[in-house]
């Protein structure tokens, strides 16, 4: 499997710049990678490039189809905090 | 409402608090000529230039390669806006359309920026795209850029080549350990590189950018957000170190952390700095009389600062207006022309009576006080109060007016989130001029001046189209000679 832009893109195109396969490309609602380019940067880098510049938790999944940056790993928010907030109607 | 009481203003090195704050002279007289020769006609560098000329941001830049803890990436780069806005993003093309609109429109406009959403040298081709285009269609128009310089130093050699000019670095600290309670992680080297170590890499980049820029001659803003608890303290070495390198301004900007902005401070519980922390460390800076009206504006304002265009400039009206770019550049010099040679009377006219009449004649030690100012530009007191979307505040003291900063009223509702409907806009602006115990403007309803007097702040339509300056120390004057300046029992008051 490929990597995949999910719903909770914001559509910076940083993946798209820094991607060596010219995977990514602008889209609406959102970006998408096409899954017959994307090489998961293997023999290009040692991380995919999208995954490490992407500023968005949640937005990319990787070949497990899992987030490559899950919630928290990104801003450093405890969980319950993003939870307590979500369940207040805030975020 | 407790009466904040604060003490006499200090005398400025600059001599700035003395006569008029709003002289360029005053403000710039510091900087070697050829800086002061450069920045003049500059609405973001200059407060008195700032209420002729106009300047704008087209945002070209989404892509970012660092995470600041108060930035949320569903708005803009919040170095340079407020927190929470989202712009419109242009193509280059586009862009350079829209640029070209509003010069021939706003002939007043002089600065054409690119400072997000994003970091512009994160997306350098359509930066540079952008900024290539201008410089061959609009060669009068001055361009800035704003980074938060990571790549910096491998786009010097580009920006040069541009003849841009004026490019602000936002640096928060030289202090890693500082960096990492700022920067959660960096995009460096094909990697995502976290901690300490990634706060490292981003001020050495930020540095060395820094010291190239000058090295060439571009002048170089510092931007600070200053985050109390996190580099309050910290900031004055920055200052120290940016200027000993070379840095022409550091412009100490309040950090604006909102819960529902869903960035890391704002969600954590962060606090934003108070107008006095503020004020005080801006003066612990140094030269912050020529930033204190900065206005964190949006990144893709249109006009004179302060005001927001925008709305008569989206694609599908640039598409239908019909341009003559030579035309219009001829009459852009032609008002410039006009322009000076009106700041020149004034300032003349300023000069001479500032030498007839030294000081305000008001006896020393009588306590300053904070007072609003409604306008709309050109530095008199001319705005309606209902229609001020912010206030410029003054603080009058025997030694003169010194302008303090701005309050907007619509800081805490900016972009799509409504406000709770409990608030409306007269408490809200009322919140705002908290501290403030006199609002000028040219023309006041009945029911908010109840309203206001209530709270504490005493509304004041009799200097409607008077000088800023000179209409604040008339108030201030008045408020002596009717005792209300005396009681010394409230400076004990004063935190
Ligand atoms: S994993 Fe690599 S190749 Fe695949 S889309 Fe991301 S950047 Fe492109
Ligand atoms: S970097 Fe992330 S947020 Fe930005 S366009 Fe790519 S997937 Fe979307
Ligand atoms: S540099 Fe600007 S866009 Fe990038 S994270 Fe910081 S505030 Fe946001």
């Amino acid at each position: 499997m490929a990597y995949e832009i999910t719903a909770a893109c914001v559509n910076c195109f940083a993946c798209m710049d820094v991607c060596p396969s010219g995977a990514i490309r602008e889209a609406k609602p959102h970006f998408l990678i096409d899954a017959a380019k994307c090489t998961h940067c293997e023999g290009d880098f040692a991380d995919p490039q999208c995954a490490s510049i992407c500023p968005v938790e949640m937005a990319i999944l990787n070949e497990f189809g899992e987030a490559a940056n899950p919630q928290g790993s990104l801003t450093g928010i405890p969980l319950e905090r993003l939870q307590a907030l979500a369940a207040a109607g805030i975020l | 409402m407790e009466l904040k009481v604060l003490g006499p203003a200090k005398p400025s090195e600059d001599g700035c608090s003395k006569g008029s704050c709003g002289s360029t002279d005053d403000q710039m007289a510091h900087l070697p000529e050829h800086i002061r020769e450069r920045v003049k006609n500059h609405p973001c560098y200059s407060e008195e230039a700032h209420h002729h000329y106009a300047r704008m941001h087209v945002a070209v830049a989404p892509a970012c390669n660092i995470q600041c803890n108060y930035c949320n990436r569903k708005y803009d780069c919040a170095n340079e806006s407020r927190p929470g806005v989202v712009s419109e993003l242009l193509t280059p093309d586009q862009a350079v359309k829209k640029t070209l609109a509003v010069a021939a429109t706003i002939p007043q406009m002089t600065v054409l920026g690119i400072a997000g959403p994003g970091d512009p040298l994160a997306n350098p081709s359509r930066t540079f795209d952008t900024f290539r285009q201008l410089s061959d269609k609009a060669p009068d128009i001055k361009l800035c850029v704003s980074t938060n310089g990571l790549t910096l130093p491998d786009h010097v050699e580009e920006l040069v080549k541009h003849n841009i000019d004026h490019v602000t670095i936002t640096i928060n600290c030289v202090d890693p350990e500082v960096g990492a309670r700022i920067y959660p992680w960096i995009f460096w080297k094909n990697r995502r590189i976290r901690g300490v170590k990634a706060a490292k890499i981003l001020i050495a980049q930020q540095q060395k950018g820094l010291e190239m820029l000058v090295e060439r001659g571009v002048l170089v803003k510092v931007n600070s957000v200053l985050i109390p608890g996190v580099n309050d303290e910290h900031l004055k070495e920055v200052s120290r170190i940016v200027k000993e390198k070379g840095a022409f301004l550091h412009n100490v900007m309040p950090l604006i952390a909102e819960e529902e902005h869903g960035t890391y401070y704002g969600v954590m519980g962060q606090r934003s700095p108070s107008q006095s922390e503020l004020t005080a460390l801006q003066d612990a800076c140094g030269d912050m009389n020529m930033m204190r009206h900065c206005r964190q504006c949006r990144a893709d304002a249109v006009g004179l600062l302060g005001e927001d265009r925008g709305q008569e400039f989206t694609l599908d009206k640039i598409d239908a207006m019909e341009i003559d770019y030579d035309a219009a550049m001829a009459k852009r010099a032609e008002i410039h022309q006009a322009i000076e040679a009106s700041r020149d009377a004034q300032r003349a006219a300023q000069t001479a009576k500032s030498a007839t009449a030294p000081a305000s004649g008001l006896p020393k030690g009588l306590r300053s006080v904070y007072m609003a100012v409604a306008s709309s530009g050109q530095g008199v007191v001319n705005q309606h109060f209902g229609h001020a979307k912010e206030f410029l505040v003054y603080e009058a003291s025997p030694e003169g007016a010194r302008f303090i900063g701005h309050r907007k009223t619509d800081q805490y509702c900016a972009g799509d989130t409504t406000c709770g409907d409990a608030e409306t806009a007269l408490q809200r602006t009322i919140r705002v001029l908290d501290g403030c115990e006199v609002v000028l403007c040219s023309k006041i309803g009945i029911e908010p001046w109840g309203h206001l007097e209530d709270a504490g702040i005493l509304p004041n339509g009799e200097h409607a189209m008077e000088p800023i300056e000179e209409a604040v120390m008339a108030v201030y004057r008045e408020m002596f000679q009717t005792g209300q300046l005396a009681p010394p029992a409230f400076e004990n008051r004063s935190a």
